[in-house]
């Protein structure tokens, strides 16, 4: 599979993986929110979903890049990019299965880095980029985020700790509605310009655009459609772990943690240091929960760093055997990934009904361990 | 160390996400707190709700700034 159809394939997987992205981190923006109850589960998503949309038309500065810096560019052929993008969605969907927050930039360069590393050795890879851009941030982002939301939220109930319990939550969660909001528009405008990156790279790789060509409108909608779509449809298996399975959220500690969350984030990007959503939104969970002194469920915590930890080798052994299937066998090796990836991707989507989580059962009371809830599957 | 941690730009990020991400959520507080019913009193004072609105005024102006952010800068 040469040439237009490793394209059209190449296009249709990376909205794909926008799909997962949008999916796998509509938790950042509104699992506080939904489980402090200032927005119902399907309100929270719908508007997540709509700002994100918005929030991908924004998106004016697209550069047909993909990990740069990160990964050599001239390595970056067509199948890298196919490669790349398969560990990135097989990994957001495991880490989605078990409900962990992971980030799923993490998760495409990991698979990025994989694959390059198969077609054109370890020089393909820049190693010192991949450590200050990608490695160094990761430990950064929840330390910084976490802190900050602790100042935050002690101040919060310090300066409120004479307002009864129900006037100060009604409040407190209309600030949480706006600062989950600017989350979600953020995320909207930084993640779907990524993918439409991918897709403008593809399309001058494969000679369907010229070499200084912007992005084309048909993209643009693809790329908010297929995000959009992924945040409505909602990771509530990720949604429930930020927003019951690390602290017992208030709405005003939710309220200190989102605009934490949206204020590192714009920062962060406005610095030139950006730092990952999904790191930055689990860090100020965590920290909101220290800083009005509540226990943390340090155990879900762990099951956390343990997956961001894994996620770039991970990723990047699905990448590098995708690319070794591909270049084994050419075209038919792309036929067989494909294959591979769609059942892979079904065996895990039926795996999850087993114990679905939705918008049902989406608050209900955390029990440890809960990536396997114990109850029987309906449905 | 500094070859991979530009020590600058994250010191400015953590002192200016300290302002705003802690700052905006305590002026939020204070907002409420002004709001809230003080003993023996039956109405709010017009100074307490002119706080309050002070208060609210400055969040809702920062997260306009925040969109105004992202608009302008169409992403990062």
């Amino acid at each position: 599979m040469d040439g237009l159809p490793l394209l059209v394939v190449v296009v249709v997987t990376a909205l794909a993986f926008d799909f997962t992205n949008g999916f796998h981190d509509t938790a950042n923006a509104m699992a506080t929110s939904i489980a402090t109850g200032a927005l119902r589960p399907r309100v929270a998503v719908a508007l997540s979903a709509v700002l994100n949309v918005v929030g991908a038309f924004l998106s004016l500065t697209v550069a047909a890049t993909i990990a740069k810096g990160i990964v050599d560019q001239d390595a970056v052929t067509l199948s890298v990019v196919f490669g790349g993008l398969v560990g990135g969605i097989i990994w957001n969907l495991v880490t989605w299965y078990f409900g962990l927050p992971s980030s799923s930039s993490h998760a495409l360069i990991g698979g990025l880095v994989g694959a390059v590393l198969v077609a054109a050795g370890t020089s393909g890879v820049e190693w010192s980029g991949l450590v200050s851009k990608v490695i160094i941030p990761a430990v950064i982002a929840p330390v910084a985020a976490g802190l900050v939301a602790l100042s935050g939220t002690w101040l919060v109930y310090r300066i409120t700790r004479r307002v009864a319990g129900a006037e100060r939550g009604r409040e407190f969660r209309f600030g949480q509605i706006g600062s989950a909001s600017l989350v979600s528009l953020a995320h909207g405008t930084n993640d779907a310009q990524k993918t439409m990156g991918i897709i403008l790279l593809a399309l001058i790789a494969g000679g369907q655009l010229p070499q200084d060509a912007g992005v084309p409108d048909w993209v643009v909608f693809a790329c908010a459609a297929a995000m959009g779509l992924g945040t409505y449809l909602g990771g509530w298996r990720v949604i429930r772990t930020l927003g019951k399975g690390l602290v017992d959220i208030e709405s005003p500690q939710g309220m200190a943690a989102e605009t934490t969350s949206a204020a590192v984030i714009l920062v962060s990007s406005h610095f030139g240091y950006p730092l990952s959503t999904t790191q930055v939104a689990s860090g100020s969970i965590m920290g909101s929960g220290v800083g009005r002194r509540t226990p943390v469920r340090w155990g879900t915590a762990r099951r956390m760093v343990v997956a961001w930890l894994v996620t770039l080798p991970a990723a990047a052994a699905v990448g590098a055997t995708a690319e070794t299937i591909s270049r084994a066998l050419g075209a038919a090796g792309n036929v067989i990934v494909l294959g591979l990836l769609i059942t892979a991707s079904a065996a895990i989507y039926l795996r999850s009904r087993r114990a679905p989580v939705d918008r049902h059962n989406v608050n209900d009371e955390w029990r440890e361990p809960a990536s396997e809830p114990a109850a029987p599957a309906m449905v | 160390m500094s070859t991979y941690i530009d020590v600058p730009a994250l010191a400015r990020v953590i002192a200016v996400s300290l302002l705003v991400g802690a700052g905006l959520p305590a002026l939020f507080a204070v907002g409420v707190r002004a709001l809230a019913p003080v003993e023996g009193r039956t109405s709010r004072s017009g100074l307490r709700v002119a706080a309050a609105t002070l208060c609210f005024a400055i969040c809702a102006a920062t997260v306009l700034y925040g969109v105004y952010r992202i608009v302008a800068t169409g992403g990062h």
